[in-house]
């Protein structure tokens, strides 16, 4: 069989590339011991300047409330607005909490004593999180001590590494068995030695089927490798099953090498190659709910988050992770997955001569 | 047996008119035959080589390789043939010997079984078996490449520029490669941009702006063109040049080298009057001497020294 000489080589290549054999296990692991912290939203220790005109004793325990909480943190109280404003001016405060004179009387008269927030929102999250904290700081200020119970379904903690990181998953295999071998063909047509491939006997499936091969292999590995770095790190241990989770990962893995070798039929030379790569990529991260959730966008993006695939394999890695979901609860999913491997194969196909 | 009839290609780009790159060529290769294709860069030589070699259709024209059609016979072509791109085109990151091997694999055959048809050309390599191939010399690459395309014992190998940018040993040594394999019964297509290795095949095409110009063996190419060479040289080899063409009994002159090369109109001219004329002109140290004919002289006499 010609496919066992030309593995072998890839094989041999691969592991003789000076970054290749690296990559693998170097890009998991820098990817997930670092990505889930810095891709994190959770807002924390906002600084607020008061504007306390109450001066009452159910205003400064309001303060104390606020202070005490993780979410922020007191940094001055100021006579007036204007000078408050400074403060975040300068810099130094992000949110400013004035509360008006009668704030203490409203509440033991009316239950209904009003606030006023000020955030800045140069940073829209830390904005619109500030304020709505602070707006539940208040609710349950008002309401003593009757408590409202609230329940965080599936991440009780609110963990955004618990939300992160099997999306970060679907990255490495987009990089490693999409573009990777998508920039090893093109290599292959710069250097010349695809010409020299073409005038033999060999067929362009064979050729085409050993260049993908050690990288489904590969990418396979690396994911098995980010499974267990969220484990030992992070303690994450899928809910569901990891015959999902693989089976998932497969079809995908599939997909995005049928991307990457339409990427490879279409550039002649490696920069070509990469610019359409940052291009797919940029609307693969952006587009498929693997930062800001598909839910949160307009209509017209979320209608074109269907044809983004990573959007399916993203869906159903947070599913069995979070949720513990299986195959059945994710049919939509994998037959979108398994509709686009099949039409993004045949695109390649298409795509491909071996004589122009 | 290799055989081209009024091949034409064009390579065709958006927003540019289309290239012609090949224009009704014709021509035949004997088996066993050196055959050389001559001419300069962009003059269709390569884009000859990619028909025959079935990697691309000619837009008109029919052509074969041992009688099979290039285009509904290419995967027997390929079986058959060796071919040796302009680039070298082996695997950088493989060794010799692993490149030798694979390429043999490609075609299923035994390393061992072509050993005595390239014993010559491996030999030299033998003691960097084990180098990859991208830390080689320039000439022991193009060996390599050779030894790769011989592998599977083609009838009919084409080699698009091989000694391009190789030192003059190394294309001495090729070429006296290349006369040894021919002996060996293998028909030998060949491109080159240097005139002088013209002399190495047994039949030669002159190419210019995808067309054939002249096609036969060096020697009648130079007989047939009839006129003789003489050599000017002088002090000043500007005014020279343009003094030597200005003379009403020149046909050509072009500077060669250190010496302008002249055709006159007539087969016996007369010397001693065109001496007087040039040195009436002011021209100093004039030397007139008469040559022998090269294939380049016959290029630059069918051209008429345009390149384009």
């Amino acid at each position: 069989m010609v496919i066992k000489y030309l593995l072998e080589k890839e094989f041999k290549q691969f592991f003789r590339s000076p970054i290749l054999p690296k990559i693998v296990f170097a890009y998991p692991l820098l990817v997930l011991l670092i990505f889930p912290w810095v891709t994190n939203f959770n807002v924390e220790d906002m600084k607020v300047s008061v504007v306390d005109k109450d001066m009452s004793e159910v205003s400064r325990r309001f303060i104390r409330k606020v202070d005490n909480s993780k979410y922020f943190q007191l940094y001055n109280v100021r006579n007036n607005y204007g000078e408050a404003l400074k403060d975040i001016e300068k810099g130094n405060a992000d949110v400013i909490l004035e509360l008006p004179r009668g704030f203490g009387n409203d509440l033991e008269t009316s239950g209904n004593p009003e606030a006023l927030v000020a955030v800045n929102s140069v940073n829209e999250i830390k904005g619109s999180l500030g304020t709505g904290y602070l707006s539940a700081m208040l609710n349950g200020f008002v309401s003593g001590n009757a408590k409202g119970y609230g329940m965080n379904m599936y991440n009780p903690c609110k963990d955004y590494k618990l939300y992160m990181i099997p999306a970060i998953m679907v990255m490495i295999l987009i990089i490693l068995c999409g573009f990777i071998p998508a920039l090893n063909i093109v290599n292959e047509k710069e250097t010349g030695t695809m010409e020299q491939i073409n005038v033999t006997p060999v067929s362009r499936f064979s050729f085409i089927l050993a260049k993908l091969i050690p990288f489904w292999i590969m990418g396979l590995v690396s994911l098995t490798i980010g499974i267990l770095i969220s484990v030992l790190v992070y303690g994450m241990v899928p809910q569901g099953s990891f015959l999902t989770i693989y089976l998932g990962a497969m079809l995908f893995v599939f997909l995005v090498s049928g991307i990457g070798l339409v990427i490879s039929n279409k550039a002649s030379t490696m920069p070509q190659a990469l610019f359409m790569m940052f291009f797919v990529v940029m609307i693969f991260v952006l587009m498929s709910g693997l930062f800001t959730p598909v839910s949160s966008m307009p209509l017209w993006a979320r209608c074109f988050s269907y044809l983004v695939p990573p959007r399916y394999l993203i869906d159903i890695m947070r599913s069995v992770y979070i949720r513990g979901s299986g195959i059945a609860d994710n049919s939509f999913n994998f037959s979108m997955l398994f509709l686009f491997t099949v039409l993004i194969n045949i695109w390649a196909v298409l795509s491909y001569r071996k004589r122009t | 047996m290799i055989k081209a009839e009024h091949i034409s290609k064009s390579y065709v780009s958006a927003g540019h008119a289309p290239v012609k790159a090949l224009d009704d060529v014709s021509f035949s290769v004997s088996d066993g035959e050196l055959f050389g294709l001559i001419g300069p860069d962009g003059s269709g030589k390569t884009t000859m080589f990619r028909i025959l070699v079935t990697l691309i259709l000619a837009d008109k024209g029919v052509a074969s390789v041992n009688g099979m059609d290039v285009v509904k016979d290419y995967e027997k072509i390929r079986n058959s043939v060796g071919y040796m791109p302009g680039r070298f085109s082996v695997y950088q990151d493989l060794t010799v010997n692993e490149n030798i091997n694979f390429f043999a694999s490609l075609f299923g055959v035994d390393k061992e079984e072509s050993m005595p048809l390239i014993e010559d050309i491996y030999g030299s390599l033998r003691p960097f078996g084990n180098r990859l191939a991208g830390a080689l010399s320039g000439g022991m690459k193009q060996k390599l490449a050779l030894c790769c395309a011989l592998i599977h014992k083609p009838d009919v190998l084409f080699l698009d520029e091989p000694t391009t940018g190789v030192d003059p040993v190394s294309r001495k040594e090729f070429w006296q490669m290349l006369r040894n394999l021919r002996s060996n019964g293998i028909t030998i297509m060949v491109s080159t941009p240097y005139m002088d290795e013209a002399d190495m095949c047994d039949k030669i095409a002159l190419m210019q702006k995808g067309m054939i110009l002249a096609l036969d063996t060096t020697e009648n190419l130079i007989s047939q063109m009839g006129n003789q060479v003489w050599g000017v040289s002088g002090n000043n080899m500007y005014k020279l040049l343009c003094d030597v063409r200005s003379y009403r009994g020149t046909l050509r002159c072009y500077p060669f080298g250190n010496s302008h090369h002249v055709f006159f109109n007539s087969q016996e001219p007369d010397i001693s009057d065109f001496g007087n004329y040039l040195w009436g002109c002011g021209n100093e140290n004039v030397k007139i001497e008469r040559l022998e004919p090269c294939i380049e002289d016959c290029y630059l006499y069918i051209t008429d020294g345009r390149r384009i």
